[in-house]
């Protein structure tokens, strides 16, 4: 089709820029607010320092497996899912300890989990960290054999 | 030129049946398709790699149409509508249905995107790619599977 082809460079300029936009949004999370999901899953089987666990990505992949006890809020890429979020933590005292994480896509790729941690950082949220992800959920945590939950 | 977040495993189990809505209506049923080589393509509108990928898929299957690809898209973004005006806006040209989480746990779990299974004549699933692949390295499967008729 020729169309398709007269498109490809400017699709591929624009697909530079999302990905630019999204590598730009995830390395500015500071190293000291990410938790490894080695960390995570000791923290979970200690029972201590129970975080409110969100997962801000895609809902179809929660389905299949997410973090036993996490919530799913919504893709923070859009203003639903931040929406969602906000309205999920808006009357919680603002030391509660939050975890954030998506596993969507590799860690340099994901739209998600950078703009939900700037929605809870503007609403003033300070004790806040972010599951460091690098391939995506499956590979990171369910293929390592830490606790998985299916369903909603 | 090779990804460094690109996995491929080979397999040689039956590929699950499916029946998917199509984004622009009616239903599509994989094994319909059977006789063909079908390229799957887990993957979703938010997702960057897989927005790189498709101007790929788009001329992997205007080459080789005529002799047997048939390459379907299997979207989990949650709704129709970005899915649509993403197929309009990127000329794409083969078959794109809204997945389902039941699909994905079939596929031993969509757990990230996006994810790629080539699936030979016979319906058995020939090799599995995890994340961004290069063009190269599904055009190297495709031909090899379709030289066997």
């Amino acid at each position: 089709m020729k169309t398709a082809k007269r498109f490809t460079p400017l699709f591929l300029f624009a697909v530079f820029l999302i990905s630019a936009s999204a590598f730009a949004q995830w390395s500015s999370i500071a190293p000291g607010r990410l938790i490894s999901p080695e960390d995570q899953a000791k923290m979970l089987q200690s029972g201590r320092d129970k975080p409110l666990m969100l997962q801000v990505g895609s809902h179809m992949l929660f389905l299949q497996a997410h973090i036993p006890g996490s919530e799913y809020i919504g893709p923070g890429a859009n203003d639903a899912g931040l929406q969602q979020l906000r309205k999920r933590v808006e009357g919680l005292p603002r030391n509660k300890f939050i975890v954030l994480y998506c596993g969507c896509c590799p860690w340099n790729h994901c739209p998600n989990v950078k703009p939900a941690d700037d929605a809870l950082h503007t609403m003033g949220f300070t004790n806040v960290k972010v599951l460091y992800i690098a391939d995506n959920f499956g590979t990171n945590w369910v293929d390592k054999g830490y606790p998985t939950a299916k369903g909603e | 030129m090779s990804r460094p977040d690109s996995a491929v495993a080979k397999q040689h189990r039956p590929a699950p049946d499916f029946n998917l809505p199509l984004i622009n209506g009616g239903q599509l049923r994989l094994s319909s398709y059977r006789g063909k080589v079908v390229l799957l393509d887990f993957w979703a509108t938010w997702c960057v790699p897989c927005r790189e990928e498709t101007p790929h898929f788009v001329d992997l299957q205007q080459k080789y149409d005529g002799d047997g690809l048939q390459i379907i898209g299997v979207s989990m973004d949650d709704s129709t509508d970005p899915v649509r005006t993403f197929y309009q806006q990127f000329h794409i040209n083969y078959p794109v249905v809204m997945g389902t989480a039941d699909v994905g746990s079939a596929y031993g779990g969509v757990l990230g995107l996006p994810i790629a299974f080539l699936i030979d004549r016979e319906g058995h699933i020939y090799a599995k790619h995890m994340g961004a692949t290069d063009a190269a390295v599904f055009e190297k499967d495709i031909t090899t599977l379709l030289q066997n008729r």
